[in-house]
């Protein structure tokens, strides 16, 4: 059923009973064609792209859990373009673009807000590498735009810019198609897409093991049974490696801890998406006027998605010192995702070095945004058994080659991305 | 909130340290192949469970300690420290 005010007005009049199931809770069948592990964002959205794009069609999805209760519902639901890299650039922009036409394109209501996301800068020479990254950008053909004193006074009044700050606010950039976007909505729309498509959805379905003929992947061992399948996709944030292992691979990969936390609602006071990188937080205010909070990881790998308290300090404070006003607010929950830390801060979407596996992952702290443009890539990548322009760079080899896509400029050591 | 137990210092909170990376890597051969060293420089088993990790005690002592913890419960199990020439960064 194609949602829409007629679809509303005739429900209405039945009570809102007759709604059909958004998809299907098919019996899993014994053969796919292409297997995807992970019923997050990246993989429904791999399965929806695989129907629409490539007229592949049997296709399964596997969650362990049920749909939207993964890190897609985990996250702080911020889109973004901003970034400095040209493959990072390029992939991202595109992601935006998809982001911008999604909620029509699935038929499914994504509360797609572009408010803009604007960063902070505290030093002349932060200033300095903005405007590099932003003009970069531009060139790369994404929006970006440096933003003055007065214009940030006026965008963001609630901001503390007076000299006696924390850390002093000298200036700002903005890049005002980057918002936000109703997270867990993006899991159901894709969900119900893909099924609408004939993708089958198997929720409570985890996977135990990868079954192998002659040095290539062949099926899925499962708590609902074994599934053969010429082509198994991972997308699995948090657990890429553990799925890696069964065919008998390392990846360059560490399991880390990010928090978030969303505060008691308020008035309507920040419009905007506000980053601060010398406080290591971010701030915005949903529709129902909280205001999510995320900050920085807590910097040891851990599986155990639970934060510690040290680190909701740091990251309050940091939004206590950008939004003094906020002193009095308290914090309604707080949780802690297990996010795939690459060695280098880039995402893998490559075929890996065993024949019929494929995996998505890496997304480190960003892979929301990325939802949109992983799953078309990724399923472009298993169709065709070659990358998209867009996703060329984002291989496992590069490690071998040392051709590393690391936009912080951080070593070895995953936590410091 | 973590207890880590310097060998030097006593039982001190996780916030007196800073996490380094994970323990046992060893450095390559002088000679060693390409593979070998990305497996070094890049490749983790990241399990989930009982890790060996290299912290140091940056408030404390200053020293480096190996900790066996487990990352999905945080637990403890044994603190020492670091041998000579392992693993510094």
């Amino acid at each position: 059923m194609r949602y829409s005010v007629w679809a509303l007005a005739r429900n209405a009049l039945s009570g809102h009973r007759a709604w059909p199931m958004a998809w299907k809770n098919p019996a899993p069948k014994k053969h796919y064609d292409v297997v995807i592990i992970g019923g997050g964002g990246h993989g429904l959205a791999t399965a929806y792209y695989l129907a629409k794009r490539h007229g592949v069609t049997n296709v399964a999805v596997l969650e362990k859990g049920w749909i939207g209760g993964g890190n897609t519902a985990r996250n702080t639901t911020i889109v973004r373009a901003n970034y400095f890299l040209p493959p990072n650039s390029h992939f991202y922009e595109h992601s935006l673009k998809l982001w911008e036409g999604l909620t029509q394109e699935l038929n499914f209501n994504l509360m797609f807000s572009q408010r803009g996301v604007i960063n902070l800068c505290h030093s002349p020479a932060e200033l300095d590498g903005f405007a590099r990254r932003y003009n970069s950008n531009r060139q790369n053909g994404t929006d970006g735009d440096m933003l003055s004193m007065d214009e940030l006074r006026k965008l963001v009044p609630a901001l503390d810019v007076s000299p006696a700050a924390r850390f002093p606010v000298v200036g700002g950039v903005i890049q005002r198609r980057a918002g936000t976007a109703r997270h867990d909505a993006v899991a159901w729309g894709y969900a119900r897409a893909a099924d609408a498509l004939g993708v089958d959805i198997i929720q409570n379905c985890e996977v135990t093991g990868l079954r192998m003929d002659g040095g290539a992947v062949t099926g899925v061992e499962t708590t609902k049974g074994e599934f053969s399948a010429a082509k198994v996709g991972i997308a699995v944030a948090g657990h890429s490696g553990h799925l890696a292992e069964m065919a008998g691979l390392r990846l360059p990969i560490e399991t880390h801890l990010l928090q978030a936390m969303v505060s008691e609602p308020i008035k309507p006071f920040l419009d905007h998406v506000v980053s601060s990188g010398a406080h290591h937080v971010y701030v915005s205010q949903t529709d129902k006027g909280e205001l999510v909070i995320g900050g920085q990881l807590d910097g040891y790998n851990s599986f155990s998605q639970r934060g510690s308290f040290a680190r909701i300090e740091d990251i309050t404070a940091g939004m206590l010192a950008l939004f003094p006003q906020t002193r009095s607010l308290r914090l309604m929950r707080k949780w802690a995702g297990a996010v795939d830390m690459t060695m280098d801060g880039s995402p893998i979407i490559a075929k890996l070095p065993v024949d019929g596996l494929y995996l998505n992952g890496g997304w480190c702290y960003g892979g929301f945004k990325a939802t949109p443009a992983g799953g078309w890539c990724f399923a472009h990548t298993i169709a065709k058994d070659a990358p998209h322009d867009l996703n060329r760079a984002y291989t496992l080899e590069r490690f071998s080659r040392n051709a590393l896509i690391n936009e912080r400029g951080a070593g070895n050591r995953p936590g410091l991305h | 909130m973590m207890l880590i137990t310097c060998p030097f210092c006593g039982p001190r909170a996780d916030t007196e340290y800073v996490y380094g990376a994970a323990a046992g890597q060893g450095y390559p051969a002088p000679d060693a192949q390409q593979h070998e060293l990305t497996e070094y420089l890049f490749l983790r088993d990241n399990p989930k469970g009982w890790h060996r990790e290299l912290w140091v005690h940056r408030h404390g002592c200053g020293q480096w300690v190996e900790v066996e913890r487990n990352t999905l419960t945080h637990e403890i199990r044994q603190v020492q420290a670091l041998l000579q020439h392992e693993g510094k960064e």
